[in-house]
């Protein structure tokens, strides 16, 4: 039986992945994901599981040893964060273009310069492009749930693709939560043994890596992107399984109080909560505001988002990330694009919040919410601000 | 020359592109990309040293059964490594026929 204890969110990721009857890691520790690689290095010294941890001495070492790990078939799970994540940036695409079922936990940290440790969402936005698997957790339940989830989708036969699950630095990793733990069969139920598509062995000779020539790339790419897209499919089944047999249900786009909803705010990651609370209060003082949360960014939920955000005259999207001279924040720019062929499609603007563990409060969420209400055109360049910078 | 041969669609790729056929890299006949020149071997200046064999960035050198280094040029690019390498000057560059 699965067992609710208060647990600080890292070290509950860290028990997760214990769970997992995971063969190798290897990771590196750094600010705020520290405690994840720290706890699973106790763990596998309490001879609590059977799993090689590989001490490796950066971030680029760590993701290539779990990725040649996984190349051997071995069910593999590394952390990082920020600066950490960055340079691993250059084996990132590889694992992916591989297909070897990689699972990362990112601490998501805010990007030098100027160093910070806390939180943002640039360290993740900037390997939006690689191919991966990325799911945002909003609260260390999600954290625990998703990274069991992880392994089952990155192993599918359909996906074999690496995955990364987001959790806030600080706001989750640092956060003491009551959080339901499965129990060892209730995972092993789940998740059974990993059976790998191929394995480097020496009586049945396989090249993973292979370079590729102009005449094979445009294929190659093909492939990566059919498959990523495709890939949802088999998450949404995970998650349906999940929820039959933990009953908590998992969503690409979780709606809030969206019913008759004149004015939705869009969130991603340990925002969602606070956001909530805003709503419930606007909801209160009489306004028809609604909450969506996003929590699968790739691939990327379009006809979720489409269906969720119907009949809204305003979408206000909340990033945590600024894409410098671009259109908007990340996420913004995504949502946008994605409803542009939508008939009616809602007025849709960005709010640019919580960098580098900037506190975003409750009556952050209503003054955003009630500013954007009152639009009704958005310029299609500079349709976003940097929210709450003194002087402006 | 070349013969390798690719997947005819985008479906036929293997997952990550694995190859299961070892030895493959050999069906791909890079001689096809010399420009006109190739090495040749001088038997009287050649003292065995097998230097033009360590530095020849395809592998295509090898020794005949008397000792003697000689290029595949199946595989040989022509990047004229080995003639600048040769501590004799026992390998040259000459134009190829044609």
């Amino acid at each position: 039986m699965s067992k609710r204890v208060g647990m600080e969110v890292a070290i509950a990721a860290a028990e997760a992945a214990a769970l997992c009857n995971i063969d190798v890691v290897a990771a590196y520790p750094i600010t705020p994901n520290t405690h994840v690689a720290e706890h699973l290095a106790d763990i596998v010294a309490d001879g609590r599981i059977d799993t090689e941890f590989i001490t490796v001495e950066s971030e680029h070492s760590a993701l290539s040893a779990v990725l040649g790990a996984a190349g051997t078939g071995a069910r593999v799970f590394t952390a990082t964060s920020s600066q950490g994540l960055l340079y691993m940036q250059e084996i990132i695409p590889i694992a992916s273009a591989m297909r070897l079922p990689v699972v990362m936990i990112i601490a998501n940290r805010a990007i030098s310069g100027p160093l910070n440790i806390w939180n943002d969402h640039s360290d993740i936005m900037l390997q939006r492009d690689t191919g991966w698997i990325s799911l945002f957790a909003e609260n260390g339940q999600e954290v625990v749930d998703m990274l069991i989830q992880a392994f089952k989708i990155a192993e599918h036969r359909d996906v074999m693709l690496p995955v990364n699950v987001n959790m806030d630095g600080f706001q989750l990793t640092h956060m003491v939560e009551p959080i339901e733990i499965p129990d060892q069969a209730e995972v092993d139920s789940f998740l059974p043994a990993y059976k790998p598509y191929a394995t480097l062995h020496p009586d049945r000779p396989v090249t993973m890596g292979a370079f590729a020539m102009p005449e094979i790339f445009n294929e190659v790419m093909k492939v990566k992107n059919t498959t990523l897209v495709n890939a949802k499919k088999i998450i949404l089944e995970v998650w349906k399984e999940w929820e039959s047999l933990f009953g908590r249900r998992y969503e690409p786009v979780t709606a809030y109080k969206t019913e008759g909803a004149e004015v939705l705010l869009l969130t991603m990651g340990s925002m969602g909560e606070t956001a909530e609370m805003a709503i419930d209060e606007l909801r209160q003082e009489g306004m028809a505001a609604g909450l969506l949360k996003m929590k699968l960014w790739r691939p990327f939920p379009f006809e979720e988002l489409r269906e969720a955000s119907r009949g809204a005259r305003v979408l206000v999207v909340a990033d945590r990330a600024v894409s410098f001279g671009g259109p908007g924040g990340p996420l913004f720019a995504e949502v946008r694009s994605a409803l542009y062929g939508e008939p009616k499609r809602p007025v849709i603007t960005d709010y640019i919040i919580g960098l580098g563990g900037r506190d975003v409060m409750i009556e952050d969420f209503k003054k955003i919410v009630k500013e954007a209400a009152g639009m009704d055109h958005v310029p299609a360049e500079c349709a976003y601000d940097i929210y709450g910078v003194r002087g402006s | 020359m070349t013969e390798k041969k690719w997947p005819e669609t985008w479906q036929e790729v293997s997952p990550g592109c694995m190859v299961f056929t070892p030895g493959s890299a050999q069906e791909y006949h890079t001689g096809s990309w010399r420009l006109g020149r190739k090495p040749v071997w001088d038997k009287s200046k050649c003292i065995k040293c097998g230097v033009c064999y360590i530095f020849c960035p395809e592998g295509c050198i090898s020794a005949d059964e008397y000792g003697y280094f000689t290029g595949d040029l199946t595989y040989c690019k022509g990047c004229g490594i080995c003639p600048h390498e040769c501590p004799t000057g026992a390998v040259i560059m000459v134009d190829e026929e044609g």
